[in-house]
């Protein structure tokens, strides 16, 4: 029976039910100090001074660092060309909550005491803390060398620009649409850490971090010492959601503090250190025009994003507008597109990936375009989208966003399709506009979202411009000499089962039981090389390595089982644990004596050798691989308060083959919950001066059990030419198609109200949709 | 520099043992727990008692252990996460049931959701899927969407003997 689609329990559960996983925080070597940040307490100003001395003298402090202690390491890895982050705050700070000096104790609670007799000067700074201040003029600079607060940004090609606004001249209609993308925290339950243990062997350090090599390469180049004496092990990992791909001062200040004290240094965030040091996510403005005709075909697109990228861009930041407008096109076949981006620095936490990087803000805009054409053109917007899709036929599609763009696969109207067939669309219509006609009840709202999405970042070139080694990914192959079976890889799972997933690949391919099989990762000690877990690349990169390894693998196998059962190879089948001969089932040696013979040389022909049985690969794929999904959501809004109830939320994904569907659901519903927290609750706020408003769990909305909305599925399979599973990666799926089903279901529902409103910006809150709701005379006051 | 820290006897029943401990009188649960008992199932996800993720019993009531001074449980008895297996790893049902419905991914806040399932069913065998929700509000999951989680629960109310059958 093939394990590949088999609903499979996790190999990783035991440990993490019974108190027995591994996480960071968990690990307490012997000796080991406790570091804690001076986080900056302004947004922009100028350290005039930072006294240590009376934290030194604290019983207990080991020592205290600032900037002048630290003057000779390097700024942080992942800074773009020209605008290099110092490993502590230099001369000035940029963002409230930028560490300043850390303090080292022989405990936490000491470490954290003393922090508050570090006495730092501050001369303050006029605060730049949104996009709209920061690109005014005269704004204040945040990095006073590049002479702006807009260093970089990317198309449309003038050429395009050109000819898109010729389309926009000639065609029939056009409307506009501003959005704004909210900034999200990511928020993983674990916050970030690590251990630094700096030996006379070298250095080792144990990180919450989604891709260990990454780190340990970036180590080497920092401090300048040799691959070889450097370890990087990500234990169990508390999530991610792609905030643990960033190179944060604490991994390299640890490293640094345990190198100068001679003892192992640990450094966990607190949640208020989390929220305003681990990296944040979207922050986008986009301005976007749509030119169509009167049957609702898009003509053309014109698209003008900003990207906050806060006080200290990271290369991530860069790329993450460069994906919104490669992605522009949504599912649609829209001939002509202009599209471009701005990033803008401001003084507020800096931004990289969170859960779909650039991708959420791309589908959100398009679908929130095609409802607005849809209500121009007085067409349904289901229809709508039907119009206007790519069709299967049309695969590959080259996108008229950029020419890296290829779609691979998809079938995005079967996926409609799906959706309109479990909600029963034209029922829940009906049923819905007869709601709304009763002005006693809570007026209801129905939101699509077709959305697709860029994933399996595999191909050469792709992230070596994120400072990757290789867009490869690695998997190696072994087998023991029982015939059991360990497999390393490169990707570092937090989550997403990576064990499983890959033993039930291997299974299918090696024919050796599940039980038998073990996956490790994680360490960069005993995994060959790797790059690591982003971008919804692990199955459709590292499971194709895995399963060519194992094939590979196999096929080595069948000439020691062969030579023991004297039989062709090539009539040779693998299950069960066992080869035997095609047709002649009784003759079959078990994969426990192949195994035993593969390390005894004199059992085995002399040209195949001890320990054959091994394969490594490197894997690169041809294409990124395009998930798509069509996702409906039903709202209910309460006519006196504005709150927004999310009644029913369904998703229909098409992520090609599933390897497991209860590991791919999981992943659409924690995605899913994620966008619909974005579309209703969450927003990192800032006020003028650049203090954070929601730096706590307080005040900063991540939804719980009570909140969300139970999750229906749904699925079509269009298996990608991409890999030879046909797989195209899920995990970022769900926060993809989620924000725009939500807000436009609120909008449909506020529109059937009688608001005439085209937009209501995320989160949408009981306050805007009261405000909404008032200003349209559909609630006549709300209390005095 | 630093001012002594007071620090305190207390007796607190662990899991079914007697623990006596001499700690600063500052000192959470939490921290009882994790860093001198080295029971480190109990995890630390916030500072505001929002995330749950430290959720144990307090003689047989879920209590967020970052809320709860060491002092205070003196005299008391705490479950946590270790308890919950047989010796020999055998889950309980609530355990089997995040297994068999998938019921978490990176682990980190399950051990407090455990907990708060535990305590859920203690006073309430038959949860509608509501009160399942309401009863674990307290407790945060940011990679679940929290759908499986409910259906974990669901499945230990039907699967009160775990996988053992039914007696």
């Amino acid at each position: 029976m093939s394990l590949v689609g088999a609903r499979v329990l996790r190999k990783e559960d035991p440990n993490l039910l019974t108190g027995r996983g591994r996480f960071v925080d968990d690990l307490a070597p012997a000796g080991c100090l406790h570091m804690q940040f001076v986080r900056s307490l302004e947004a922009h100003a100028r350290i005039v001074s930072v006294d240590t001395s009376e934290a030194e003298a604290v019983d207990g402090v080991l020592a205290v660092f600032s900037i002048r202690d630290l003057a000779d390491l390097p700024t942080l890895p992942s800074s773009p060309e020209g605008m290099g982050r110092p490993i502590l705050a230099k001369d000035k700070v940029v963002f409230a909550g930028e560490p300043v000096a850390v303090v080292v104790a022989e405990d936490r609670a000491t470490a954290e005491d003393a922090t508050e007799r570090v006495v730092v000067d501050y001369a303050p700074l006029p605060v730049a803390a949104s996009i709209e201040v920061a690109l005014a003029e005269g704004a204040p600079l945040v990095k006073e060398e590049l002479g702006t607060n807009s260093p970089f940004g990317m198309g449309p090609d003038a050429a395009v620009a050109a000819e898109t606004d010729a389309v926009f001249a000639a065609a029939p209609h056009s409307r506009s649409l501003h959005l704004v993308n909210q900034r999200c925290v990511p928020t993983p339950i674990e916050a970030q850490g690590c251990v630094a243990d700096w030996g006379p062997d070298g250095l080792t350090v144990w990180a919450t971090f989604q891709a260990p090599h990454h780190l340990r390469n970036k180590l080497v180049d920092f401090f300048g010492i040799p691959a070889h004496s450097v370890r990087v092990i990500a234990p169990d990992v508390g999530g991610g959601f792609g905030s643990k791909i960033v190179f944060s001062p604490e991994y390299f200040l640890a490293a640094e503090a345990s190198r100068r004290l001679g003892r192992p240094v640990k450094f966990m965030q607190s949640r208020s250190d989390a929220m305003v040091l681990t990296t944040h996510g979207r922050d986008q403005i986009h301005d976007v025009d749509v030119a169509f005709d009167d049957e609702a075909h898009v003509l053309a697109l014109r698209l003008r994003v900003i990207q906050n990228v806060g006080g200290h861009p990271d290369a991530t930041a860069m790329g993450l507008g460069v994906l919104t407008t490669w992605m522009a096109s949504g599912c649609y076949r829209i001939p002509s597109i202009a599209a471009g981006f701005q990033v803008c620095l401001t003084n507020t936490t800096p931004v990289a990936a969170y859960r779909g990087a650039g991708r959420p803000e791309a589908a959100y805009m398009i679908e929130r375009v095609m409802d607005l054409v849809a209500d121009a053109t007085g067409v349904d917007p289901a229809e709508v989208r039907y119009r206007n899709f790519i069709q299967p036929d049309d695969m590959p599609y080259p996108s008229a966003t950029n020419e890296a763009v290829v779609y691979d696969s998809g079938n995005y109207p079967a996926a409609l399709q799906e959706l309109q067939r479990l909600i029963d669309y034209d029922a829940l219509v009906a049923e819905i506009a007869e709601n709304n006609a009763d002005p006693s009840k809570p007026l209801k709202g129905l939101g699509l979202s077709c959305w697709v999405e860029i994933a399996g970042f595999g191909p050469n070139g792709s992230l070596e411009g994120f400072g990757h080694l290789g867009s490869w990914e690695s998997a190696n192959v072994r087998i023991q000499p029982d015939g059991s079976v360990i497999i390393a890889v490169g990707t570092s799972p937090h989550g997403q089962g990576h064990e499983t997933t890959f033993a039930q690949i291997a299974a299918d391919e090696l024919g050796v039981d599940f039980d038998k099989i073990t996956v490790r990762h994680g360490d960069t000690a005993t995994v060959q090389q790797g790059i690591g877990t982003m971008g919804s690349r692990a199955v459709p990169v590292c499971g194709e390595g895995v399963k060519n390894s194992s094939a590979a693998v196999r096929e080595k196998a069948k000439l020691i089982a062969a030579h023991l059962l004297e039989a062709n190879p090539d009539d040779l089948e693998v299950g069960d644990d066992a080869f035997s001969v095609r047709g002649t089932p009784s003759r079959s040696v078990s994969w426990r004596d192949v195994a035993w013979a593969s390390f005894q040389p004199l059992e085995i022909p002399e040209e195949i050798g001890a320990g054959s049985l091994e394969d490594t690969r490197f894997q690169t794929v041809p294409n990124f691989s395009y998930p798509s999904g069509a996702y409906g959501c039903v709202v209910s809004i309460d006519r006196v308060t504005g709150e927004v109830t999310v009644d029913r939320y369904v998703c229909v994904d098409d992520c090609g083959v599933v390897i497991n569907p209860l590991l791919a659901e999981g992943q659409v519903h924690g995605g899913a919950a994620q966008g619909i927290a974005q579309a209703l609750y969450e927003q990192m706020t800032y006020d003028e001066n650049g203090q954070p408003l929601t730096a706590t769990l307080v005040d900063y909305l991540v939804p719980s059990a009570a909140d969300l909305p139970h999750l229906e599925s749904g699925r079509v399979v269009t298996p990608t030419p991409v890999n030879t599973l046909g797989a195209q990666g899920i995990g970022e799926s769900g926060s993809v198609g989620a924000p725009p089903a939500v807000v436009n279901a609120v909008v449909d529902a506020l529109r059937a109200g009688g608001a005439d409103i085209d937009h209501i910006d995320m989160p949408v809150t009981p306050e805007k949709v009261w405000s909404v709701l008032r200003e349209h005379g559909i609630i006549a006051g709300g209390g005095s | 520099m630093s001012t002594a820290q007071t620090m305190v006897n207390v007796t607190i029943n662990v899991n079914g043992s007697d623990r006596n401990e001499v700690v600063a009188a500052r000192t959470l649960l939490v921290h009882l727990l994790r860093e001198k008992l080295r029971l480190t199932g109990t995890h630390i996800g916030c500072d505001t008692s929002n995330c749950g993720a430290c959720t144990v019993l307090l003689d047989g009531h879920a209590v967020k252990s970052c809320t709860v001074l060491a002092v205070q449980a003196d005299g008391c008895a705490v479950r946590t996460v270790e308890s919950l297996a047989a010796p020999d790893g055998t889950l309980d049902a609530v355990q089997e049931g995040f297994r068999q419905e998938h019921g978490l991914q990176c682990g980190y806040c399950t051990p407090g959701m455990l907990m708060a399932v535990t305590s859920l069913l203690t006073d309430n065998s038959t949860p509608s899927d509501h009160e399942i929700r309401e009863a674990l509000e307290g407790n945060l999951c940011r990679c679940t969407g929290y759908e499986m989680i409910v259906r974990s629960v669901r499945w230990a109310v039907d699967h009160p003997n775990g996988l053992e059958a039914p007696a």
